[in-house]
């Protein structure tokens, strides 16, 4: 294992930052909230310490059976197109990460979210309440079956439509590792008018969208959806050692 | 000039032989690595998602010692950001992590989750836990207890972090390491302040006191 060590010994891992080419900025102009929110002083770096290094182990405790299926709540149906939406969460050694914790959050159909401040005039839907969570197995992989979100304005310029999206939370297994994003569906026409979106440096950005998943795909049933989800991993360049052996 | 379209160039006088570490060979000269997954902000509807009943718990409730941290988190107008989450992650009394990842082993400190999620509807965010004890700061000393925080909202791309420190742990922050490299300003907005029940713990995301946060 290679890593920085300590005086007790410890050989900790050091985890990769992306470069800023690739990695979303916590501020863009063109998203309006984050001018009176982004902090404007650069931060200052933490060297991968102990806490760093560690983090909560959340599975199946917080997970219950119906949490993998959004297209059924209070004893009916959701309405929308289903779609199962599948793939890997791995780090960026291209491991699985197994026994992780996904949680998924949506709007329905019409694009609304159950929620007390979306009060935009569309429907919601008694049958779906927008939330899942599912635990990835030994190969690092997740499923869930839920009805595509819809699109639906949001005020931050005239027009402004966000693009269909679920929302998604991971952990991995180090403080340095913890995630929130969203998920994009392929070709979507809102793709160009969306901040939110547009924020992702563009090398990055097809990295946040979906496949559509012919060979998962449900014959009479439901579309399917890939998206495989890459955490931080280990920096596994090798460090000169002197004649104990010990990192230099 | 005229091209003669069938006068081609005779084959090269050796074959080409690919060797490892060669530009274009095909090998590969450096590890692979995938690019991760960008982050998106938390939204508005993160209670949708991200509402657990037990997530202000770092401590089970009820745990000898234990205490709440509240704060607010403030925008650059100096307004109450109602809509965020904190997140905390520590180490317990005893210095060690509930967590596999954890080298010298994982705590097994009765009630102990060391993880705590919170939002600020209320206009504060609250957590109960107990105070960390001090961790290797891997350079031969021991950092003075402190949490490691993430701030999540609307209106922030990504994640951003920060620490709390105890203000009634002077000695132990005159040792950190982390603490000693930033000016006396900046180590203030890290101090969490005792109280009746606790401690308080502003977070300032702009303006003349923003926070110290850290890149990771």
């Amino acid at each position: 294992m290679t890593g920085t060590t300590s005086d007790s010994g410890l050989h900790l891992p050091r985890y990769l930052r992306e470069d800023a080419a690739t990695r979303t900025p916590v501020g863009f102009p063109d998203y309006r909230s984050t001018g009176l929110r982004a902090p404007l002083r650069t931060p200052v770096d933490l060297p991968h310490r102990l806490t760093e290094v560690t983090g909560p182990v959340l599975g199946e405790d917080r997970v219950l059976p119906h949490d993998a299926d959004l297209t059924w709540r209070n004893g009916g149906e959701a309405l929308g197109q289903r779609i199962l939406v599948h793939g890997r969460v791995l780090d960026s050694d291209g491991r699985p990460v197994p026994g992780a914790l996904v949680e998924v959050w949506q709007a329905n159909s019409s694009g609304r979210y159950r929620h007390v401040v979306d009060n935009w005039p569309a429907p919601l839907d008694p049958h779906f309440d927008g939330l899942g969570r599912v635990v990835t197995d030994s190969l690092g992989r997740y499923e869930f079956l839920t009805i595509k979100p819809g699109a639906y304005p949001w005020g931050n310029h005239h027009n402004a439509w966000r693009p269909a999206h679920i929302h998604f939370s991971l952990f991995g297994r180090a403080f340095t590792q913890r995630l929130v994003t969203q998920m994009y569906f392929p070709d979507d026409p809102l793709f160009g008018q969306d901040p939110i979106y547009n924020a992702i440096p563009a090398a990055a950005r097809h990295r946040a969208v979906s496949r559509y998943s012919l060979e998962r795909t449900q014959d009479n049933w439901a579309l399917a959806f890939e998206w495989d989800i890459v955490l931080r991993g280990v920096d596994q360049t090798p460090f000169e050692t002197d004649d104990d052996g010990d990192v230099a | 000039m005229t091209v003669d379209p069938l006068d081609v160039p005779p084959n090269p006088s050796e074959p080409f032989q690919p060797r490892s570490g060669q530009r274009g060979s095909g090998f590969l000269t450096g590890p692979l690595r995938l690019g991760t997954t960008p982050s998106a902000t938390v939204g508005p509807y993160l209670a949708i998602g991200l509402t657990w009943p037990d997530g202000v718990y770092a401590a089970e409730e009820g745990t000898a010692g234990g205490f709440w941290i509240r704060g607010r988190v403030t925008d650059g107008n100096g307004d109450v950001v109602p809509d965020a989450l904190i997140e905390t992650w520590q180490a317990d009394p005893d210095g060690r992590f509930a967590s596999p990842e954890d080298p010298r082993g994982a705590s097994t400190y009765p009630g102990f989750r060391g993880y705590a999620r919170a939002q600020t509807l209320s206009g504060e965010f609250e957590v109960f836990t107990l105070k960390p004890g001090r961790v290797p700061d891997g350079e031969g000393g021991l950092q003075a207890p402190h949490i490691d925080v993430s701030v999540f909202a609307r209106g922030l791309l990504d994640r951003v972090v920060t620490r709390i420190y105890f203000a009634d742990e002077a000695d132990a922050n005159a040792e950190d390491a982390v603490l000693r490299g930033l000016s006396e300003d900046q180590r203030a907005t890290l101090l969490a302040t005792p109280g009746e029940d606790g401690y308080r713990f502003d977070v300032s995301l702009q303006g003349e006191r923003e926070t110290v946060f850290f890149a990771v």
